[in-house]
């Protein structure tokens, strides 16, 4: 999925870095190093995600997003900020930003958080069936079948799996699994996600051929079909 | 150009000492003290006088009102022989205080003890207040008499009055004591506030001393109580109450910068020699260079995650209790992380018990009451070999608010060390094998203090058993 990006950075070795991995990630990469400057190319050009940077000289990065929203610009957002504790994020988030990512952070976990963000708003009609290859995931009767055989789940299993399947083919990362189906703004010590994708695992892949759960090497776990 | 020259010498030394005197709240306070005192004693005084020297005079008044009607009937009765004859009767008696004079309608005294008629004219009550040259007796002074005047028929005029000496010596007399007693309620007045407000003020001196000696630096001063249990006894405890707070949080603050400095750099030195030890080798193979970058990444994320945790223990440390809480159900955090660990526990062949009973919600942060509970669960799975882990959920009883407990069947801590593990990165030299930084129950201890709540560490016996304990609603 190549997107067309704008990077709202006031620290140019930060926004130089950022460029430079979004563009080898495939995307397009648009610059502005100040508010004004973010604010003039955000009404001038159509992008599929904005990454802003919450304290910026000029106008800082909550009130340009707050000004985009007000006069109906409503590209995702995704704020980041040095400042990570949990009120930073609530104001983050009410100004009208989508995510909200805590420096320093990882590459792969930006790049997982702006494809979902970019395809949550392609989304359109809310489903009532998710469908990943041979496997189905019914939301009203909260049934999952994979190749016809009906899975027994747990809640939070089928919680999980919802979230991985709604982002099917994306790289969905450990933090954005804690935040999406706990709702755990917070690492814990241990990584309990590898734990409980291994069981969706058991359930999910092991009686079968092709596995559907894939695991990203530095970066988190991919549902995706085969091929 | 000063507008004022400060005189020279002792007079300057008074100047300067009396504003400053004046500043001293002892000294205004016992000018108050003073200044009420002789308020009230002078009111007291001043109608103890009306009431007894008002008193005398409407005795006198009427006792001269009661003779005039006696004389004006003798008078009626028998003519003015009569009148003559009991004016000279009474006038003739020694020693008396009484006035007696008639006079013809020529002018000619005919009886009575006064020597000429005075020419002092009534007042507005009818009484003439005049000097006498008293003849009783030798030795007499000059005295004052007040005396009452009536014309009878026939024009004789007839004048009745009392020698007032004695009243005015007793009026005298209630002055002067009047002064007297001012002048004692001045000074005790004075002397008073002064031991009064001397002794606050030594307090409140013996505060301002130590807070002196904590600006300076030195924060192991406390205020001495007076054990009195007064205002000022209060504050004294309130302060020292509040300087222990000061210096718990100012040896909290020397820790983490001794520990930033021994436990972040440790690993920051490691890291730094990893890439060097990479970069310093010949043989530039890729995959010896792909190899030492990921290790750095891990390490640069574990040191990351300290600081995170760090940052968090920040964040509810800083934080006033009460802003932005919001109601969380406390059955709700614990299902939620009991969920989230309970593979956990599972895979590690251990069983996790959750007993929540109730649904007790308080008010709170909730990213911060689920990472304390995560910690405590991550914690006892770590620690635990074998057997199971327990969650409890109390709700609130009478007495006290709700509890959370976290109990497993571990090497447990013992009794000693249970309050250095809540120290940041304390670590038990068991656990040092184990993955962590130290963190995790200084989170939890922190996190329970932001929410007023206790973490009791005991014994499971075996185990170890860490209850949070909430305050009442």
């Amino acid at each position: 999925m190549h997107m067309k990006i704008l990077v709202i950075e006031d620290d140019r070795q930060a926004s130089a870095y950022l460029a430079k991995g979004l563009k080898e990630a495939g995307h397009v990469v648009d610059i502005a190093n100040d508010g004004k400057e973010g604010l003039f190319l955000a009404g001038s050009e159509v992008y599929d995600v904005m990454i802003v940077d919450r304290m910026l000289p000029g106008r800082d990065g909550l009130s340009l997003v707050e000004l985009l929203r007000a006069t109906g610009n409503d590209t995702p957002v995704l704020f980041l900020s040095a400042l990570g504790s949990v009120d930073d994020r609530v104001k983050g988030l009410k100004a009208g930003g989508d995510d909200y990512l805590t420096k320093p952070f990882a590459f792969s976990e930006l790049l997982a958080r702006i494809e979902v963000l970019v395809r949550r708003r392609g989304a359109g009609q809310p489903q009532t069936r998710l469908t990943v290859g041979d496997l189905e995931m019914d939301l009203l009767t909260r049934t999952v079948k994979r190749g016809g055989r009906d899975i027994d789940l747990l809640p939070r299993e089928f919680a999980l799996l919802e979230f991985l399947m709604r982002n099917a083919g994306s790289v969905v990362t450990r933090t954005m699994m804690l935040e999406n189906v706990w709702d755990y703004h917070f690492d814990p010590q241990t990584n309990v996600i590898d734990v409980h994708i291994a069981r969706l695992r058991q359930k999910i892949d092991k009686d079968f051929p092709t596995p559907l759960i894939h695991t990203v090497r530095g970066a988190g776990y991919s549902l995706r079909a085969a091929g | 150009m000063p507008l004022f020259h400060a005189p020279e010498g002792s007079a300057a030394r008074v100047a300067m000492r009396l504003p400053r005197l004046w500043h001293t709240m002892a000294f205004r306070l016992s000018v108050l003290y003073a200044a009420l005192f002789v308020v009230f004693t002078g009111l007291l005084l001043l109608f103890v006088y009306r009431s007894t020297a008002g008193f005398i005079q409407n005795e006198m008044a009427d006792t001269v009102a009661i003779e005039v009607a006696g004389l004006e009937d003798q008078y009626a009765r028998h003519g003015l022989p009569g009148l003559l004859e009991v004016v000279r009767q009474r006038s003739s008696l020694q020693y008396t205080n009484s006035i007696y004079l008639v006079r013809a309608p020529n002018g000619v005294v005919l009886a009575g003890n006064l020597s000429a008629w005075p020419d002092a004219l009534p007042d507005e009550n009818g009484w003439a207040h005049f000097q006498v040259a008293s003849s009783a007796g030798p030795g007499s002074r000059p005295s004052t008499a007040s005396a009452m005047m009536f014309t009878l028929p026939g024009s004789f005029q007839l004048l009745v009055g009392r020698d007032t000496s004695e009243i005015d010596t007793l009026r005298r007399r209630i002055w002067q004591s009047l002064g007297w007693v001012v002048t004692g309620a001045v000074v005790l007045g004075l002397i008073g506030g002064g031991v009064i407000s001397h002794g606050a003020m030594r307090q409140i001196d013996a505060i301002n001393r130590t807070t002196r000696r904590i600006m300076g630096g030195d924060l192991t001063g406390r205020v001495k109580r007076s054990g009195s249990g007064d205002e000022i006894d209060t504050l004294a405890a309130n302060l020292n109450t509040m300087l222990d707070q000061i210096e718990r949080l100012m040896t909290g603050i020397r820790q983490v910068t001794d520990s930033i400095a021994h436990d972040l750099r440790t690993p920051l030195t490691r890291l730094r020699s990893r890439i060097e030890l990479v970069l310093i080798r010949e043989d530039a193979d890729p995959e010896v260079y792909r190899t030492a970058l990921q290790e750095t990444i891990v390490e640069a994320d574990r040191l990351l995650d300290t600081f995170k945790a760090l940052l968090s223990i920040a964040e509810a440390e800083s934080g006033s209790r009460g802003r932005n809480f919001q109601p969380v159900n406390l059955a709700e955090v614990a299902r939620m992380a009991a969920d989230l660990y309970e593979p956990v526990a599972d895979d590690k062949g251990l069983e996790l018990h959750a007993d929540i009973r109730g649904e007790p919600v308080l008010s709170g942060n909730p990213q911060l009451l689920s990472q304390a509970l995560a910690n405590l669960l991550d914690n006892a799975i770590k620690y635990t070999p074998a057997g199971s882990v327990t969650l409890t959920v109390e709700p609130a009883a009478p007495g006290r608010g709700p509890r959370v407990t976290v109990a497993d069947t571990g090497p447990g801590i013992p009794p000693e060390m249970r309050e250095k593990v809540l120290e940041r990165f304390v670590r038990l030299d068991d656990a040092r094998a184990s993955p962590g930084n130290g963190l995790g129950l200084s989170l939890v201890d922190a996190v329970a203090r932001l929410h007023g709540a206790v973490l009791e560490l005991g014994g499971n016996d075996p185990g170890l058993r860490i209850s949070l304990q909430f305050p009442k609603a």
